[in-house]
């Protein structure tokens, strides 16, 4: 019998896997899959402060091992989200939930952060300053180390539950933001967000997304995101969300052997449904295989 | 919705880069004509959307389009080669509104959807009449399984070809049917809104990350709120959408 539990802050998950923000809807269309149950926890989809549509169509692109999108952070609003999409989560799931916040003004992501903090349906508040598909927003607050401190002092400071740091890889120094948001006061980071990307259509000359550019996932940034995640947690002292094309339970042991407490499984989720489902189901038999009878125990193990 | 293996029993070139393929496995999640189904290739990403032509129990056919790599592989396939499907996506048509004599349009790559959708109002004792357009003759698939289900068929193709010289809209009649079905390309679509006499349903494609709705990939307006095409769609009312 193994153990696949950890804890983030306080927050205990039966295993470590949680569907990713984006990719997850507001959890309740996957419960038509599968019994989202098994989950670790739910990070679902970004919220702003206002109702947004998101960015023109055409906002998907495939790439070798993977895809783009520039969604473009359409959601219905922090108060329908917790007045109606957690409610309506909650009556199909009872594991925690991680609350995804985004924002264009410090202001925003405080007044966000702070309605989300107070809803009895959330567990964890997760600020994203890294979406790369919205202007003057998101990933300009993650690019910048003193804008990053700032959000996350502002945000910690009308919060009770745990504050996740959701970080962008668009930089050339992740520790040092890394850094910003332990010295802001987070009480954890999720790493990584989409890695900013394009293609052209050869027949039009033109690029597919309307955006022109997107954010790249899948399994083709896997080694990207091991990579960051590695890295912080060498010289970040902070408990980290390891997400960044994993697939399955091999990919899972391998981050949390790079420093992850737990992970996020994303673009996994849109080409098959079950993907966290099935990487649950294997993980014990998988842990076996390698020897490890407590999941917590390897967490940072390849250092 | 459901995930499911699929066999391969038949893939025949119906026109130039045109096939018709026939999948073996479980089509209990599909209940209505103008869903589509979510095919995974080797290699591949993303999965590829394709609408359903017909489907019966433990069957399901498909008429595809070589546009890309990924529907150029599909088209090398073999019978007993498998594939990963997710089946019963998206709304798919309403029969109910038809009236006694619906009138159906496809274009090129929109026509095999309303076959099925067809078969049915025939099966509830409609009648329908069809108008499939196509660039030129040589590109025309269906009319003779069109013509076998004993439905009237008119045929349009831009080069004059085939049948009536021109677009679909070329072809419609002033007045006459109880309601429009129509299928294929936007500009087609926005053509026959410019000249329907009757409501109608129109299905729309457009680029999708999951095709069941968790991605956000393929949101549209519509004058009844966000509608996700892969979810909401990809059959919308004439009088919801915004051209």
């Amino acid at each position: 019998m193994v153990s696949t539990a950890v804890t983030l802050s306080g927050l205990t998950l039966d295993n470590p896997v949680i569907p990713a923000s984006g990719t997850f809807g507001f959890g309740y269309e996957f419960a038509q899959w599968y019994d989202i149950n098994c989950l670790g926890a739910i990070s679902v989809k970004g919220t702003t402060r206002e109702p947004r549509f998101g960015n023109p169509a055409p906002r998907i692109a495939e790439t070798p091992g993977g895809m783009l999108n520039a969604v473009g952070l359409q959601n219905p609003g922090i108060e329908k989200v917790l007045s109606e999409e957690l409610p309506r989560l909650r009556q199909v799931y009872h594991k925690p939930i991680l609350a995804n916040i985004s924002g264009f003004s410090l202001d925003e992501y405080v007044t966000c952060c702070a309605k989300a903090d107070a809803s009895p349906h959330t567990d964890l508040i997760e600020v994203n300053v890294s979406c790369p598909n919205v202007h003057h927003g998101g990933m300009s607050f993650g690019t910048d180390p003193r804008m990053v401190y700032d959000v996350t002092q502002a945000v910690k400071e009308v919060c009770q539950k745990p504050v996740y740091i959701k970080l962008s890889p668009n930089v050339t120094d992740i520790v040092a933001i890394a850094k910003a948001c332990a010295d802001g006061g987070a009480d954890g980071l999720s790493l990584i967000n989409t890695l900013m990307g394009m293609r052209i259509d050869l027949k039009k000359r033109a690029p597919i997304l309307a955006n022109t550019t997107g954010g790249l996932s899948g399994p083709a940034i896997f080694p990207v995101a091991l990579r960051m995640v590695w890295q912080v947690y060498e010289e970040v002292g902070l408990p980290i969300i390891g997400m960044g094309g994993i697939q399955s339970a091999q990919d899972v042991i391998e981050m949390m052997l790079a420093g992850a407490t737990a992970v996020q499984v994303g673009a996994a989720n849109l080409v098959n449904p079950y993907a966290c489902q099935e990487i649950i189901q294997t993980l014990p038999a998988c842990m076996e295989q390698l020897g490890i009878h407590d999941l917590k125990e390897i967490i940072g193990g390849a250092h | 919705m459901k995930r499911g293996m699929f066999t391969v029993s038949a893939n025949q070139q119906l026109a130039p880069a045109t096939f018709r393929m026939t999948l073996t496995g479980d089509t209990s999640a599909i209940t209505a004509p103008g869903q589509f189904v979510n095919i995974a290739l080797t290699g591949k990403f993303l999965r590829r959307p394709i609408s359903v032509c017909d489907w019966g129990e433990g069957s399901l056919t498909i008429i595809y389009k070589v546009v890309g790599q990924g529907t150029e592989q599909m088209s090398r396939m073999v019978p007993g080669e498998t594939l990963d499907l997710l089946t019963g996506l998206g709304n798919g048509y309403d029969l109910d509104k038809s009236g006694d004599k619906p009138l159906l349009i496809g274009g090129g790559a929109g026509v095999p959807p309303l076959y099925a959708l067809a078969k049915h109002l025939l099966a509830q004792g409609k009648h329908p009449q069809v108008i499939l357009g196509f660039n030129q003759g040589q590109e025309c698939f269906l009319v003779q399984e069109f013509q076998d289900l004993g439905v009237p068929v008119t045929v349009a193709t831009a080069d004059g070809s085939r049948g009536v010289r021109g677009f679909v809209t070329d072809a419609m009649p002033a007045g006459g049917y109880t309601y429009l079905y129509t299928c294929g390309p936007e500009a087609m679509l926005r053509a026959i809104d410019g000249k329907a006499a009757t409501s109608g349903q129109f299905s729309f494609e457009e680029r999708m990350g999951c095709g069941f709705g968790a991605c956000m990939g393929c949101t549209c307006k519509t004058k009844y709120g966000n509608k996700r095409i892969c979810r909401e769609g990809p059959v919308l009312e004439r009088e919801e959408i915004i051209w």
